[in-house]
C-alpha cells in the first residue's frame, strides 16, 4: 500500500522552499546547460503546491517545526489556507514564466550573456523567497525571506544593464533597504517588548499599548514601501516596466503581493487588538487613493508597459480596503469574511492576470521593436492570441465578469454596502470604470486598421499561448471559485471574521 | 439541457477563433451547424415547458451564489427569437461580408455574443444574469469597431462608455440589494420582504437606470445612433437579437421576478417608468423623422419601439404585459427586416441616404417589398405584427385606467408614419435614375433571411390568435405567471 502523500506531516511546506533554492544552486554549478533543469523544476514545484494545498483541504491548517524544535527555541513553517493559495497562485505564474522564458535567455552561440547566466538562478531563489514569505510563522525569519525578495528583485530589474533600467534598480533598491530596515526595527521593538518572534506567541501575548502600535505602524510602513501602495508607489512604475518581460512578470504579478501579505498576517494574525478604527480608515483610504491616482497616471501613459506597471499600483489599492471594510470587534458586521476573502482573492487572481499581460505586452513589444502605444495600431492581426491573452487578462482586472477579479469585486462591494461603508463601494466601482478606460485606450489600439500594415517581427505561438494561458486561469477562477474559497477559509484568522479591533 | 443550448453558441465561438482565416467553409459549416443545434433544442425545450417541464442547471461560484440557468417561459420566449434569428442573421453575415478581413474574429465574437444573450435569457439569478450581460458587453466591442476606422473605433468608444458605466450602476444595484436579502433569485417571491421601502425605491432606480442603458431609454440612449457604423449584420444584432433586447428583457425580469407587481405598486414606481418610457417612445420617433441617414433613421426608430416593451410591462396589467412581451418578438423580426434590407441597399447599391431610394422598387422589388413589410409594420397596419402589440398595449393602458397611453401609441404611430411612408413612396412611386438595371438582388442568401423575416411578422401578426405564436406564448407567460 502506498503511504498517504497527504497525511499531516509530510513537509511539503519545507519542500516548497527547499526545492527552488536547490534547483537555483544547480542552476549556478551548470551554467549555460541550467535551461535544461527548468522546465522539471518548475513543474516539480508545481506539483509540490498543489500537493501542499492538497493537504490543507484534507486536513486543515498545520504547522511544521522544522528539526523538530518548537518556539521559543525553534522556528515554525504555517501552512494554511491563504498561504497554501498563494502557493499555488505562485507556481501558476512561475511555470508561466519558466516556459515563457527558456528560449528568451539561451546563450547566444558566441558568448554567454549576463541575462543568460543570471536569470535562472534569480528565478529560483526568488521563487523560494516568496514561498518562504508565505509560510513564514517567525517575524525574523519572514525578515530573511523578504531580504531574499528584495535582493533578487533588484536584480533582477537590473538584468539588461542599461543606463536608466540600472536607474530605477537602485530606486527600487532604495526604497526596499528602508522598508526591510523599518520593518526589521519593528520586529526589535516587538521582541523587546515580548521576547518571542514566533506569530503565534506573539498574538497570545499581544496588548494594545503604546509600543506594540509603533512596532505595528514602523512594520506596517516598511511594508507599505516594498508593497509600493500609493503615495510610496514612486519607484514601481520605472522597475516593472523597465525590467526584463519576464522579470516584470514575476514582480508586479507576485513579489509585490508578499510584502501586502505580510501587512495582512501582520494585522489580521498577530496584532488585531491594536488596531483601530482609524488605522483600518487610513489603510481604506491609501488603498481608494492608489486606485484612483494609480488608473488616472495609467491613463496618461504612452509606454506600454507603464500602462501595465500604474495598473498594478492602482490594483494593490483594492487589497488595502479588506482593512476598513471587515470592520470591527466593536462594530462586526456580517459579511466581515467576505471582506478578507475578497481581499485575498483579488490578490490571486491579480497574479495571473497580470503575469498574462506583461508577457503579452512583451511579446507586442518585440513584434514592434517599439514600446509605445502608438505602433500596436492593428497588432490583432499579426499577433491575435497575444491579444486575446491582453483582453481576457484585462477583463480580470477591470473585474468585470465572469474572472476571479469580478468574483473578489463581488465580495468586496457586498462587504462594503452591507457594512453601510458606501464610500469604498464607490472607490471600487470607479476604479472598475478608470480599468477599462486605460486598458480599453490599449485594446482600441489592436483593432485599428492601420493606413498600411507595418512591419513586424515574427513571435512564436507558443509564447503566445502561454500568455493566453495565464490569463484563462483568471477567468477560470471567476467560474470555478468554489473551491479556492473554500481553501481560503481554512486556519482563517479569527479577525477576519469579528474585524479588527 | 440549459448547458447544451448554451454550448450550441459557445463551442461555435471556441471553435471559430482558433479557425485560421482561409478555412472559411469548415467556419461557415460550424455555425449553421450550431445555429440549427440550437434551433432544434429549442424546438424541444417549447414543447416541455409548454407541458410543464422544468430545465435547471446550477453551479456554485461562491458558498450560497450559484450560477442558475433556468429554461422557463419568459426565458423560451427571449430565447426562440434569438435563436431563429441568430440562423438567419449568420447566413445574412456570411453573404454580406463575402472575403473580407478578419472573418474569424468576427463570427467568434459574433457566436460569443449570442452565446451570452442565451445566458441571459435562461440566468436564474441577477448574479448570473450580470455576468452574461457583461459578457455581452464586451463581446459586441470587437464587433462595433470591426471596420477599424476612426469612426467605427470612436463609436466603439462610445458604445462602451454607456454600457460599461450602465453595468457599474447596474453592479451597484445588484451588490446593494443583495448585501441586505442575500443572493436574489428569480421567481423566488417575497424575498425582498425584510428591506426597507425608500432602499428598495433606490435600488430600483439603480437596476433600471443600469438596464436602460442597453435598452436605450432616454437619455441613456446616445450610443445606439452612434453604433450604426458597424456592418449591418452588427446593426441587427445590436437591434434586434440582443442588445436592446438583453436591457428590455432585464427590465421585465426586475419588475415581475425580482419585486412583482405588487410591491411595486406599493413602492409607486410604475408609473414614473411608464413615464419615462412614454417619453421615449415619443421622443425617439420624433427624432427619427429627422435623420436623413437610412441606418440612422432606423436606429432612433428602435429607440421609440424597444420602450414599447417597457411600457407594457410598467403598466402591470395583464394585456399590458402580454403586448410588450409580444413586442420583444414582434419588434425584433420588424426591425431585423428593415436592417436586412438596409445592409442589402447599401451594399448592393450603394444606397444610404432617404432620398437615394429613389425607384429603388424597380431594381431590388424583393428587398423593397421586405422592407415595407416591415414599416408598415412598424407603424401599426394590420395583420403584421407590429399592430396586434400595439392593439394590446392599448388595451392593456385602457384597463389600467392609463388612457394617455392610447395617446401615446397614437401619436407614436403618427410619427412613425410620418418617417416610414416617404420610404415607401420613393421606394415605389418616386421613378430612379436610369443606370440602376434590375438583377441586382443577389446572392441570394443576401436577400433572403428579410424576405423570410417579413414573412414571419406577417405570419405572427396574422396568426397571432395560435397557442404557439409569440402573442399565444406571452399569454402563456402572463396567465402561468404573473396572475395574481
Amino acid at each position: 500500500m502506498l503511504p498517504d502523500l497527504l497525511a499531516v506531516g509530510v513537509p511539503w511546506a519545507v519542500a516548497s522552499i527547499v526545492l527552488p533554492l536547490a534547483v537555483a544552486l544547480a542552476a549556478i554549478a551548470l551554467g549555460p546547460h541550467a535551461r535544461h533543469l527548468v522546465l522539471p523544476g518548475a513543474l516539480l514545484g508545481a506539483v509540490i503546491a498543489l500537493a501542499a494545498a492538497a493537504q490543507v483541504l484534507a486536513h486543515g491548517a498545520w504547522h511544521h517545526a522544522v528539526g523538530g524544535w518548537l518556539p521559543p527555541l525553534g522556528i515554525r513553517l504555517r501552512l494554511d489556507g491563504l498561504a497554501a493559495s498563494f502557493l499555488v497562485a505562485t507556481a501558476v505564474v512561475a511555470c508561466g514564466v519558466a516556459g515563457f522564458s527558456r528560449r528568451l535567455f539561451e546563450p547566444s552561440a558566441r558568448r554567454e550573456t549576463r541575462a543568460g547566466f543570471a536569470f535562472w538562478p534569480l528565478f529560483f531563489v526568488m521563487w523560494a523567497g516568496l514561498n518562504a514569505v508565505f509560510l513564514g510563522a517567525d517575524l525574523f525569519n519572514l525578515y530573511v525571506a523578504l531580504e531574499l525578495l528584495t535582493l533578487t528583485a533588484v536584480a533582477m530589474v537590473a538584468l539588461d544593464g542599461k543606463a536608466e533600467t540600472l536607474a530605477a534598480a537602485i530606486r527600487y533598491l532604495l526604497f526596499a533597504l528602508l522598508g526591510s530596515l523599518a520593518y526589521l526595527l519593528g520586529v526589535a521593538l516587538l521582541y523587546a517588548r515580548y521576547g518571542a518572534l514566533d506569530l503565534g506567541l506573539l498574538r497570545a501575548a499581544a496588548v494594545p499599548d503604546a509600543i506594540t502600535l509603533a512596532a505595528g505602524a514602523i512594520m506596517t510602513a516598511g511594508l507599505m514601501a516594498k508593497t509600493a501602495i500609493f503615495p510610496l508607489h514612486g519607484w514601481l512604475p520605472p522597475a516593472h516596466a523597465g525590467a526584463p518581460t519576464p522579470a516584470s512578470a514575476m514582480l508586479s504579478a507576485l513579489v509585490v503581493k508578499a510584502s501586502f501579505y505580510l501587512i495582512a498576517r501582520l494585522w489580521f494574525d498577530v496584532l488585531p487588538a491594536a488596531a483601530t478604527v482609524e488605522t483600518s480608515q487610513l489603510f481604506g483610504a491609501l488603498g481608494a487613493g492608489a486606485i484612483v491616482f494609480g488608473s488616472l497616471l495609467a491613463l496618461r501613459q504612452e509606454q506600454l508597459k507603464l500602462v501595465i506597471a500604474y495598473s498594478t499600483v492602482a490594483q494593490l489599492g483594492y487589497l488595502f480596503l479588506m482593512f476598513p471594510l471587515t470592520g470591527s470587534a466593536a462594530a462586526p458586521q456580517p459579511w466581515a469574511a467576505a471582506a478578507w476573502t475578497g481581499g485575498m482573492f483579488h490578490a490571486l487572481a491579480h497574479a495571473p492576470a497580470k503575469a498574462a499581460m506583461f508577457l503579452a505586452a512583451g511579446l507586442m513589444i518585440k513584434a514592434c521593436g517599439d514600446g509605445r502605444l502608438a505602433p500596436l495600431a492593428g497588432i490583432g492581426r499579426d499577433l491575435p492570441i497575444a491579444c486575446f491573452a491582453f483582453g481576457l487578462a484585462a477583463v480580470s482586472l477591470m473585474g468585470l465578469p465572469p474572472s476571479g477579479g469580478f468574483t473578489a469585486k463581488y465580495l468586496l462591494l457586498t462587504a462594503a454596502l452591507a457594512s453601510g461603508q458606501w464610500w469604498w463601494a464607490l472607490a471600487i466601482l470607479a476604479g472598475g470604470l478608470l480599468a477599462a478606460a486605460y486598458l480599453f485606450r490599449v485594446l482600441n489600439r489592436f483593432l485599428i486598421a492601420p493606413a498600411e500594415a507595418a512591419p513586424r517581427v515574427a513571435v512564436a505561438r507558443r509564447d503566445q499561448a502561454i500568455a493566453l494561458a495565464l490569463a484563462g486561469v483568471s477567468i477560470l477562477l471567476g467560474l470555478a471559485s468554489l473551491v479556492p474559497y473554500q481553501l481560503l477559509q481554512i486556519g482563517r484568522p479569527a479577525a477576519a471574521v469579528g474585524g479588527l479591533s | 439541457m440549459p448547458v447544451l443550448v448554451l454550448s450550441t453558441s459557445l463551442v461555435p465561438a471556441i471553435v471559430i477563433f482558433f479557425l485560421a482565416e482561409a478555412q472559411q467553409r469548415t467556419r461557415t459549416l460550424v455555425n449553421i451547424a450550431g445555429a440549427l443545434a440550437k434551433l432544434a433544442l429549442v424546438a424541444v425545450m417549447l414543447d416541455g415547458v409548454a407541458l410543464g417541464v422544468a430545465y435547471e442547471t446550477r453551479l456554485g461560484l461562491l458558498p450560497g451564489l450559484d450560477l442558475l440557468l433556468r429554461v422557463d417561459a419568459l426565458a423560451l420566449l427571449f430565447l426562440t427569437l434569438s435563436a431563429f434569428l441568430w440562423l438567419l442573421t449568420t447566413i445574412y453575415a456570411i453573404s454580406y461580408l463575402g472575403q473580407g478581413p478578419h472573418l474569424s474574429r468576427f463570427f467568434g465574437f459574433f457566436s460569443l455574443c449570442v452565446a451570452a444573450t442565451t445566458g441571459i435569457a435562461l440566468s436564474g439569478t441577477l448574479v448570473t444574469f450580470f455576468i452574461f450581460y457583461e459578457l455581452l458587453t464586451l463581446s459586441t466591442w470587437p464587433l462595433v469597431v470591426h471596420q477599424g476606422d476612426a469612426r467605427s473605433i470612436a463609436a466603439g468608444r462610445r458604445y462602451l462608455a454607456y454600457t460599461l458605466a450602465g453595468s457599474a450602476v447596474l453592479l451597484l444595484g445588484i451588490v446593494w440589494l443583495e448585501s441586505r436579502t442575500g443572493p436574489v433569485e428569480f421567481t423566488v417571491r417575497g424575498s425582498l420582504a425584510g428591506v426597507d421601502a425608500p432602499t428598495l425605491q433606490a435600488v430600483f432606480c439603480l437596476l433600471v437606470a443600469g438596464l436602460g442603458v442597453k435598452t436605450a431609454l432616454v437619455p441613456l440612449h446616445g450610443w445606439l445612433p452612434a453604433a450604426m457604423v458597424a456592418p449591418a449584420p452588427v446593426s441587427a444584432l445590436l437591434h434586434a437579437v440582443a442588445v436592446v433586447k438583453a436591457g428590455a428583457f432585464g427590465i421585465v425580469r426586475i419588475i415581475y421576478d425580482v419585486y412583482g407587481t405588487t410591491l411595486l405598486h406599493e413602492l409607486s414606481l410604475g408609473i414614473p417608468l411608464a413615464a419615462v418610457a412614454a417619453f421615449t417612445v415619443i421622443y425617439g420617433s420624433a427624432r427619427a423623422l429627422q435623420q436623413d441617414d437610412i441606418k440612422r433613421r432606423l436606429a432612433f426608430s428602435t429607440v421609440s419601439q424597444v420602450s414599447y416593451i417597457v411600457l407594457g410591462a410598467s403598466l402591470f396589467g395583464p394585456y399590458s404585459t402580454i403586448g410588450g412581451l409580444a413586442h420583444l418578438v414582434h419588434q425584433g423580426l420588424m426591425k431585423i427586416t428593415l436592417f436586412f434590407c438596409a445592409g442589402a441597399l447599401a451594399e448592393r447599391l450603394h444606397v444610404h441616404k432617404v432620398r437615394e431610394l429613389d425607384g429603388i422598387g424597380r431594381t431590388m422589388p424583393w428587398t423593397a417589398a421586405a422592407f415595407t413589410v416591415g414599416a408598415l409594420g412598424m407603424i401599426g397596419v394590420p395583420p403584421i405584427a407590429g399592430f396586434v402589440s400595439k392593439w394590446y398595449l392599448g388595451l392593456g393602458g385602457v384597463q389600467a385606467g392609463h388612457v394617455w397611453v392610447v395617446l401615446v401609441l397614437a401619436g407614436s404611430s403618427l410619427l412613425n408614419a410620418g418617417y416610414f411612408l416617404p420610404l415607401i413612396y420613393r421606394a415605389w412611386f418616386v421613378p430612379g435614375a436610369m443606370d440602376r438595371a434590375p438583377g441586382r438582388e443577389r446572392p441570394f442568401w443576401l436577400i433572403a433571411p428579410a424576405v423570410i423575416t417579413a414573412l414571419a411578422s406577417l405570419g405572427v401578426g396574422a396568426l397571432a390568435g395560435l397557442a404557439m405564436s409569440p402573442l399565444g406564448w406571452a399569454t402563456l407567460i402572463v396567465e402561468r405567471n404573473y396572475t395574481p
